[in-house]
């Protein structure tokens, strides 16, 4: 057998003889150098619908987490169900992963198009170049992404720039670029997806030899792939898929069943001053209640089964108790509907002062928690007190919390 | 792919507002990195699309290649359907594996609290049982 598997030949060794176009390249690999059957259209498009839903997943949940973020969102970020966040988080990172065989595999099927030949012409020429510089910034950002999220889940960071506004930035990126991809190619889509996968009609000339794969293999085997990425990674949020996800960053298991984003030596959390020294200030205006570890723990107790739901991706359900954030804030005789500014004891991170708005202050399942699985908190997990709401991002569930003020006028 | 010409109104929209998108994002990128982090994301953006577009597929295409010279042919779908899977999983689970993740964070043990490497053997095991399924079973798509 002969040239059986993709391009046995190989680009860089010689291929079928050269058609039209491609006589204007005098040597390197060319578009009709590529003779696999399984790099088409065919195979293309399927892979490319599904690669482009889960694009489109994650661009709209990444979407809702930055908007979670924002301190003073236009609209109230709802805190119902306290399990949203979470499930648009867990979808967030699971789709950007399921997304990395798909890449592979889409990017596989259509590289003899890096090699095509320009066309003649100075108007096909910009139409083409242009069409190609979108392609080009579409793989860029595609892999850009990917590769970003994933190391940024493994708390990896080997890069200068904000992965946070860079991630968001570039996603906008990739997804423009999608759509001048889509809008491009909808016509070979619809028909490739309208013929048989194994139809030749869309096939480049050149692409004639049997893959080592039948293309219906291929395709099974990249759901196959997609799947167990997935479910090897799952693991940190979906409990039933601990065991499986060997991949998983966090087997979810942690100090009190629940892990820990950031320790306490990590956000440089003065230990001393968790200590008795500590107090709670509740504060509005120039009124200040001054309340000790034990002051608080003598206010009535409730508990709440609440997620705690990490931006990295994984999550984990917990017992908490602790006093109602409201309860709190009528020490002080705030109105209802108030903002509040958390301070933490830590000094370093980004994250040392957060704003819990009026809906999620008001909520009351929204505590400072004292207590974690019927213990005291740990040191890593916010002793003495921290902050927890339902539906909301975990890098804004404050920990070691010293300080509430009430926002004044605010809403 | 030839007719770029014949293009229905609702492409010639989806297209503007993926060039309007585009242009956000790159305005976004620009207007809020700093001149070093940019430079940093275009170093990113190139390393990436020269990994995958020079290193990556070229040895894909020796790969395949080498398969088609080396393998007997009732072979070469299950080895190459195998590489599909275990080729993704591995390149996925880089951050892991090397798990320089643990350097930021060496006081928190429930970060990367796992063997990958033993997890990675075992999705390796699990690959190879499937390709030898694959290539025993007595099922046989038509395909030639």
């Amino acid at each position: 057998m002969t040239r059986t598997p993709d391009d046995a030949a190989g680009p860089v060794g010689g291929g079928p003889p050269a058609r039209g176009l491609a006589r204007l390249r005098a040597s390197g690999p060319r578009e009709e150098s590529f003779t696999s059957r399984l790099r088409s259209p065919a195979v293309a498009a399927r892979v490319g619908v599904a690669l482009g839903c889960c694009f489109g997943l994650a661009f709209v949940t990444g979407l809702i987490s930055h908007y979670a973020q924002l301190p003073d969102p236009p609209v109230p970020f709802p805190t119902s169900p306290s399990w949203g966040y979470r499930l648009t988080q867990g979808l967030h990172v699971a789709s950007g992963t399921a997304a990395v065989p798909l890449l592979l595999v889409k990017l596989w099927s259509v590289l003899p198009r890096l090699f095509a030949a320009l066309p003649r012409g100075l108007g096909q020429v910009v139409l083409v170049g242009a069409e190609r510089a979108a392609v080009g910034l579409l793989v860029a950002s595609a892999i850009f992404m990917l590769a970003t999220g994933l190391l940024n889940v493994s708390q990896w960071y080997p890069w200068q720039f904000s992965f946070r506004s860079a991630h968001y930035a570039v996603a906008w990126v990739a997804i423009g670029a999608l759509l001048v991809h889509v809008a491009v190619k909808l016509p070979v889509v619809r028909a490739a997806l309208g013929s048989d996968v194994d139809d030749a009609g869309l096939d480049r000339s050149s692409a004639t030899a049997q893959g080592a794969l039948s293309r219906r293999g291929l395709l099974r085997v990249t759901w196959l792939a997609a799947g167990l990425a997935v479910l090897a990674t799952a693991g940190g949020t979906v409990p039933l898929l601990r065991r499986v996800s060997v991949l998983a960053v966090r087997t979810g298991e942690g100090p009190q069943g629940v892990p820990i984003n950031r320790t306490a030596s990590a956000a440089a959390v003065d230990v001393a001053a968790t200590g008795e020294a500590y107090r709670l200030d509740v504060v509005r205006g120039d009124r200040v209640v001054s309340l000790s570890r034990a002051d608080l723990e003598a206010l009535p107790q409730v508990e709440q089964s609440l997620p705690i739901a990490c931006v990295e991706g994984w999550s984990a359900q917990a017992t908490w108790t602790g006093v109602p954030v409201r309860d709190l804030l009528d020490l002080v005789a705030a109105p209802a509907g108030s903002a509040v500014v958390v301070s933490s004891l830590q000094q370093r991170g980004g994250y040392a002062t957060t704003r819990l708005p009026g809906n999620f202050a008001d909520d009351p399942r929204t505590l400072l928690a004292l207590g974690l699985s019927g213990e005291p908190l740990s040191l890593d997990h916010g002793f003495p007190a921290r902050v927890i709401a339902p539906d909301r991002p975990g890098v804004l569930q404050t920990k070691w919390v010293h300080r509430l003020e009430v926002e004044e006028g605010g809403s | 792919m030839s007719a770029p010409a014949r293009g229905t109104g609702g492409r010639v929209v989806l297209g503007a507002v993926g060039v309007v998108v585009l242009g956000y994002g790159l305005w976004l990128l620009v207007s809020r990195q700093s001149l070093e982090g940019l430079v940093d994301v275009g170093v990113w953006w190139a390393v990436g699309v020269l990994a995958h577009d020079v290193v990556l597929s070229g040895l894909l295409v020796l790969l395949g290649a080498a398969g088609a010279r080396l393998l007997p042919p009732a072979w070469r779908a299950p080895v190459a359907g195998g590489l599909v899977v275990l080729g993704a999983l591995t390149l996925l689970a880089v951050p892991v594996l090397v798990g320089l993740g643990r350097e930021h964070a060496p006081d928190n043990p429930t970060l990367l609290d796992r063997d990958y490497w033993a997890g990675w053997g075992v999705l390796a095991a699990l690959t190879a049982v499937g390709v030898v399924v694959a290539r025993y079973l007595p099922r046989r798509r038509g395909r030639g």
